[in-house]
């Protein structure tokens, strides 16, 4: 039967919309993430040693899932103990910092337990580790998170028993844009000074404080020429080197 | 506590006990200090003991975890934890609530019952 519009002529042919197609594989292979600890630092090293370095590194990948992770994200990770019940020691918290370069490579999780806060330095490459799984993708305002230390423990808190929330592959890491409250001061360093850079704290300080802090910025360091290191090629020849790798 | 970056114990840190004992939680005008650390060095780590003054008291205790950052894969605390302990090495309390490191099991023959009155372990 044909279509009768509202005057009572036919309708004019409207061909069925073109279904839309989204490639998921090519949506995953253009986020790009390396792991930060495959970077070589700036420095007079023969490269040579970076190169052996990185394929002990991707010995070690291919053996045990490293999953990419950043600061900010809630992990439980396993590691083998001689003296703990079953060998194996579970532990949960948030990763506040990933530091070193190569197989020493850390990161270090948080989390207050009975109201004491314990933090514990794991190292990616350890053969002691033996899982580390990613319950919460979510990423924060800053790449250092040291100040959840002189937070309100309620921002370090998080149950040892929870579920990993689920995230699609393709889809871009979440930010949490959230400003975390101080205990009162004295903290373990004066986080209002602009050399820390933090944006994730809601600074409760008088205004004349937070003015006498910016008394310490070196605004002449952005345009210091001999601090660039501009990682974007080192970074594209060491991705398709390791995913070369990984693929064998 | 009011002084900087606190690293591992020695003597007139202030400590913070962790135990259910009646000494070690009435409270008192003057924290607990460490007057003596029973080491060749004065530096106390976890597992060490140390002497305590406690409200105009002496009394030893058992170091079991520290604001000092240790060799990785061992817990790092907020605070200086203490567990107080007879010269025989009994605990005085009954129940620790706060996580205790798994380290301390490896010298089970002399911390056996204070292991055995802890509850978490990290």
């Amino acid at each position: 039967s044909c279509r009768i519009s509202s005057d009572g002529k036919p309708a004019k042919f409207q061909p069925p919309p073109k279904p839309i197609i989204i490639d998921r594989q090519k949506q995953r292979e253009e986020r790009r993430f390396l792991s930060p600890e495959f970077i070589p630092p700036r420095g007079r090293t023969d490269p040579h040693k970076f190169y052996i370095e990185r394929k002990d590194m991707i010995q070690r990948r291919k053996v045990f899932n490293i999953p990419e992770f950043y600061v900010g994200h809630i992990l439980a990770v396993t590691t083998a103990d001689p003296y703990a019940n079953e060998k194996a020691n579970r532990f949960v918290g948030i990763c506040i910092q990933r530091g070193g370069k190569g197989l020493g490579a850390t990161f270090v999780l948080r989390n207050v337990i009975e109201g004491q806060g314990v933090e514990i330095r794991y190292e990616l490459y350890s053969p002691r580790v033996q899982a580390i799984e990613v319950l919460k993708l979510e990423k924060r305002l800053d790449d250092n998170l040291m100040y959840l230390r002189d937070a309100l423990p309620e921002y370090s808190t998080f149950d040892v028993n929870m579920k990993p929330v689920s995230h699609l592959d393709h889809e871009e890491i979440p930010v949490n844009k959230l400003q975390v409250r101080m205990k009162p001061k004295p903290w373990s360093k004066r986080w209002e000074r602009p050399k820390y850079n933090i944006k994730g704290i809601k600074f409760e300080l008088p205004e004349k404080k937070m003015k006498e802090a910016q008394k310490w910025s070196q605004p002449w360091l952005e345009f210091d020429m001999l601090r660039e290191y501009d990682t974007s090629k080192i970074e594209e020849k060491i991705w398709k080197e390791v995913n070369e790798e990984l693929k064998k | 506590s009011i002084t900087g970056a606190c690293r591992a114990i020695q003597k007139l840190t202030r400590v913070r006990v962790v135990d259910n004992s009646a000494l070690g939680n009435t409270p008192y005008h003057r924290p607990p200090k460490c007057i003596h650390v029973y080491n060749k060095t004065g530096v106390g780590k976890v597992g060490d003991t140390i002497l305590l003054a406690i409200k105009g008291e002496k009394k030893k205790a058992l170091i079991v975890g520290h604001k000092m950052p240790g060799p990785p894969m061992t817990p790092r605390f907020d605070s200086n934890n203490v567990v107080l302990i007879e010269d025989n090495g009994n605990p005085i309390g009954t129940r620790i609530k706060t996580p205790i490191p798994y380290i301390l099991r490896q010298r089970e023959g002399e911390f056996s019952k204070v292991l055995a009155i802890a509850r978490n372990f990290v």
